[in-house]
């Protein structure tokens, strides 16, 4: 803050407070009455008359008390342009300290679970309920308070992995995020192509399917969807690629849900939190993650 | 010396010594803050929303987001560790009006850019429920439907322009084309994906 306006404050700061004590003063000594009297101000409004009588005392001194509380409260905080006030406080570093302090206090049980491996992890039965915590505060938007998921959010209770369920993989998905990459494949299929590919999908999991469909549409699965997919619809976890044989679905398994998957394609993103959470947070998430598939 | 009886008795003066009690808080409090560095500069490498993301933030005005979320993370740590480093005044220079908020039913939005996919904003948005079955927040489903037209978004810039938004006649010209016939969805997502993601010099780790 400039010279100008730090000067510009306290003059005004202070001639308001000294304003408030000078009229305080001022009306004080003009009182008539030092005493309670019977005397009225001498104007009557419907009968009703006004003793001229002082301020009572306590009322007053709530006045002065407030002048010097006002005078207190500049000279201990910060209030006067650049004057920081005698105890330095500042909102920030206050909030430092708030820090500081719990760095010291959470530290030493990050410390601990930090060394431990995921798999020791899940016998420690604090450490996953802190990352239970944070899993809740964090994740369970997307994947739900229990991890089982919703409508394109993976459930992370079941055994099946987009991306695989090892340690370092969840790990990895957590701190770096994922982009699903499935194409659209309406305008290469056609209608009738999507129609046929959703059918033989369908029947990698013994779902209801058109036979004759399936037929067809597995010439064009194998053309076009084996490259992530795998030559058997099992998957590539490499890629993210869902196993198409085990009935369990991210966008739904009806016909309408799966044909609308091969013909607009999805792009599921989980984001990535390493710039959001620290490598200890992560660690223990992922040891929550894992003793959810695990037990 | 004026007794109080003058100034009962004469309506001009007392409004006079009115004006001049109430001033001396806002000259004192509000005056200088016009021309102070921390709440008049921007803070570095801040970048100002698209087309796209300002015509977002306009729906976010018009459906009332800001009564229910709040933009400023206040510093204390139990704020900090949900929402990211506390809000500061040089990232609010450019914002007209102000999005701060004053009650949180919903939690604070001042960095939620980045930390949801797209896909579960559309998702949240259309019914919370469908992500957060314990949440209480409206559905907006015709966002999926209204589109925007950009009839306006040109004069936004150009208005914002003369407020000290550094937005250039190039891009108020080029506004229309950008969020014409797109759905309202897409441009409320895209604002609050930027949503302290305008600038990168906060660590929001926690």
């Amino acid at each position: 803050m400039s010279a100008f306006w730090s000067a510009w404050i306290t003059v005004i700061t202070l001639a308001v407070i000294l304003g408030c004590a000078w009229l305080l003063l001022a009306t004080r000594r003009s009182e008539p009455h030092k005493e309670a009297t019977e005397e009225t101000l001498g104007h009557s409004f419907d009968g009703i008359e006004e003793y001229d009588n002082p301020l009572p005392s306590w009322w007053l001194n709530m006045f002065v008390a407030t002048i010097i509380f006002g005078l207190v409260y500049l000279t201990l905080y910060p209030g006067l342009g650049n004057f920081k006030g005698v105890l330095g406080w500042t909102s920030a570093n206050q909030w430092e300290e708030e820090m500081a302090h719990a760095e010291e206090v959470y530290k030493p049980i990050f410390a601990k679970y930090a060394t431990m491996s995921v798999e020791d992890l899940q016998a420690q039965p604090e450490g996953l309920k802190m990352g239970q915590r944070m899993f809740a505060n964090n994740c369970s938007l997307c994947h739900g308070a229990t991890g089982a998921g919703a409508h394109g959010f993976p459930n992370l209770t079941d055994s099946d992995w987009l991306y695989g369920g090892a340690p370092a993989t969840i790990q990895q998905t957590i701190a770096n995020g994922r982009q699903g990459a499935m194409p659209p494949w309406g305008a290469v299929l056609g209608e009738e192509g999507v129609r046929d590919v959703t059918n033989y999908v369908m029947s990698l999991s013994s779902a209801n399917h058109d036979a004759d469909a399936a037929v067809r549409g597995e010439q064009q699965f194998q053309a076009l969807c084996t490259a992530c997919h795998g030559a058997d619809g099992k998957g590539t976890q490499a890629l993210g690629a869902p196993d198409l044989t085990d009935n369990i679905w991210l966008y739904g398994s009806t016909f309408e849900k799966v044909s609308h998957t091969i013909r607009t394609g999805r792009n599921g993103v989980m984001p990535a939190h390493k710039d959001l959470l620290s490598d200890d947070k992560i660690q223990l998430i992922t040891a929550y993650v894992y003793s959810l598939s695990n037990k | 010396m004026i007794k109080h009886e003058t100034i009962e008795k004469n309506v001009g003066i007392m409004i006079l010594l009115i004006i001049l009690v109430i001033s001396g808080g806002g000259l004192a409090e509000i005056v200088p803050l016009f021309f102070s560095n921390s709440t008049t500069k921007p803070i570095e490498g801040l970048r100002t929303y698209t087309a796209l993301e300002l015509e977002g933030r306009d729906i976010y005005i018009r459906e009332g987001c800001n009564v229910c979320h709040s933009q400023m993370i206040r510093p204390f740590r139990a704020e900090t560790e949900r929402y990211g480093h506390y809000s500061t005044a040089n990232e609010q220079v450019w914002e007209h009006p102000f999005l701060w908020g004053s009650k949180r039913t919903g939690p604070d939005l001042a960095r939620v850019g980045g930390r949801y996919s797209d896909d579960w904003h559309r998702a949240h948005l259309y019914n919370p429920r469908d992500v957060v079955p314990e949440s209480k927040m409206p559905s907006y489903p015709w966002l999926f439907e209204n589109k925007l037209t950009g009839k306006d978004t040109a004069t936004k810039m150009r208005v914002l322009a003369k407020l000290g938004v550094p937005y250039t006649e190039e891009e108020a010209a080029a506004a229309k084309e950008q969020v014409e016939g797109k759905a309202e969805i897409d441009a409320l997502v895209s604002y609050l994906q930027a949503l302290g993601k305008t600038h990168s010099v906060y660590n929001n780790k926690r």
